[in-house]
């Protein structure tokens, strides 16, 4: 079991009605799916505001950062980086800037 | 009577304006959900502080959210953790998926594209809903592309009624603000009968409840974008009003022309006559008076601001064909706002008072039918919607 450090955007943060960082424990390999899946298990209302409902696609304006790289358009099965697995370092689930 | 609760959906975030009976102080509540597009609110009719919201935003998508005490706290229906399993399961309220059943939403894939193409229904958002007239647990959602949801569950989950997009749906376009149905009105004579309006599509009817529907159009002439004078779909539908007491008669104000049917949608005749433009977006019945009417001309599809720089809602005494302009109060030099589909609303106090909501930001309210007005907050967000309850 890996206890993992994941960053919301404040809007999301709001909608959890959480402060801070979420500590997930996941069993088995750390990837984007498996985190997300955490999550949504424990926030259900965050289904569908990071990835599609149905498709489990990611939302076009959402990225994920960790250890200062981008892993938007990693395979949701990719492994994330060890640090992220040991929760020293957390996954970033960051509202792309949009607009002009 | 003891007060009534304005419901206001901006652009960024949702805001709640209560006063007594008079009318004249306001209290502002909000922004709720700041940040986020909050494109309709409306509460319950059998339960006033049942609220819905429709959420949304670009990033995160698409979020409903209710309200049990009239808007002062909010959730997100089945978004708390629930024990594992559930029925239905937590985090649905925002699932809205089309019927692609073979038995009812096999053939309903796809609709007109810009280019003449086909091109499958995508959802983008929920611009209006709709609480049952009976039952606060029941309640219908209009969404962007175009097709109607209902919920039995008080928005946690939410089926397609998916023979609407069988009413010719492979004809139905998006108008530039995009494929959305926006306008429910159910009738309060006879629970089977729904009529609902889409933009760029028309104006659609059922009689049994949703199990079938046909477009009731006739009458509507769309030259400048429809060459076929009888066309039964692709018709630019803004909004639609009915005065409860007279559910076969409807006013529509559709992208160029008021509209009055007196026969349910089964033919439409034009009632724009002394109108400055008969562009615009929002329609409204006065609450006592079936033939008192409101609509806020704007200049033209292009130029979406009133006519000579002067805010000046209309209203009709007569059912419509003769209109006096309405300007107490209202700014009349240098005002390039508009004025959306959904952000007019009317009060059942007597007398009535009328309310609507602009892009600049303002909401304005007339406590005497609409003689004279006064904004009652300014510098919000645009506004997208404006809804108003009258509470005991």
């Amino acid at each position: 079991m890996n206890t993992i450090r994941v960053v919301l955007p404040a809007h999301l943060r709001t909608l959890a009605r959480i402060d801070g960082e979420v500590a997930l424990d996941i069993s088995g390999q750390v990837t984007q799916g498996s985190v997300l899946d955490a999550l949504e298990v424990r926030f259900p209302m965050l289904r569908g505001t990071i990835r599609d409902q149905v498709t489990k696609r990611r939302r076009p304006f959402i990225r994920f950062f960790a250890c200062e790289q981008d892993f938007s358009h990693e395979s949701p099965d990719t492994p994330l980086p060890e640090p992220v697995a040991r929760g020293d370092e957390p996954l970033l689930i960051v509202g792309a800037m949009a607009g002009g | 009577m003891s007060g009534v609760r304005v419901l206001v959906g901006t652009r960024k975030g949702a805001f709640v304006l209560t006063s007594d009976g008079k009318r004249e102080r306001w209290d502002v509540n909000g922004p709720h959900f700041g940040g986020w597009e909050l494109y309709h609110l409306k509460g319950s009719p059998v339960d006033p502080n049942r609220l819905y919201a429709s959420q949304s935003s670009g990033w995160f998508g698409q979020i409903i959210q209710r309200s049990d005490d009239g808007g002062k706290t909010w959730e997100t229906p089945g978004g708390e953790k629930m024990p594992d399993p559930y029925d239905p399961p937590g985090g649905m309220s925002n699932n809205f998926v089309y019927d692609t059943s073979s038995e009812t939403g096999k053939p309903l894939t796809t609709h007109q594209w810009y280019d003449g193409t086909q091109h499958p229904w995508e959802f983008k958002r929920v611009w209006h809903i709709e609480p049952s007239l009976t039952d606060p647990d029941t309640v219908y959602a209009g969404v962007e592309d175009a097709a109607l949801f209902r919920s039995i569950n008080g928005g946690q989950t939410w089926q397609e009624v998916p023979a609407l997009r069988s009413a010719k749906g492979h004809l139905w376009q998006p108008g530039a603000g995009g494929m959305c149905l926006h306008t429910i009105i159910l009738d309060p004579g006879d629970p089977e009968r729904i009529f609902v309006a889409i933009s760029a599509a028309g104006t659609f009817r059922t009689d049994d409840g949703g199990k079938t529907w046909r477009p009731v159009n006739r009458g509507l002439k769309s030259q400048m974008e429809l060459p076929d004078p009888h066309a039964e779909v692709g018709h630019c539908v803004h909004c639609i009003a009915m005065h409860p007491s007279r559910p076969h008669v409807l006013f529509m104000q559709k992208h160029w022309d008021v509209m009055r049917s007196d026969d349910a949608g089964e033919s439409w005749h034009e009632i724009s006559g002394d109108l400055p433009s008969d562009f615009g977006f929002p329609i409204a019945v006065h609450a006592h008076e079936p033939d008192t009417i409101y609509v806020v001309p704007i200049k033209s599809d292009s130029e979406h601001y009133p006519p000579d720089g002067k805010l000046r809602v209309y209203r009709s005494r007569t059912g419509g064909n003769e209109w006096e302009a309405l300007t107490k109060g209202l700014p009349q030099q240098n005002c390039y706002l508009n004025v959306l589909r959904d952000a007019m609303a009317v009060d059942s106090l007597d007398p009535c008072g009328v309310y609507f909501g602009t892009t600049g930001g303002q909401v304005y309210a007339s406590a005497d039918s609409g003689s004279t007005w006064t904004s009652i907050v300014r510098d919000l967000p645009p506004v997208l919607s404006v809804e108003v309850q009258a509470l005991p």
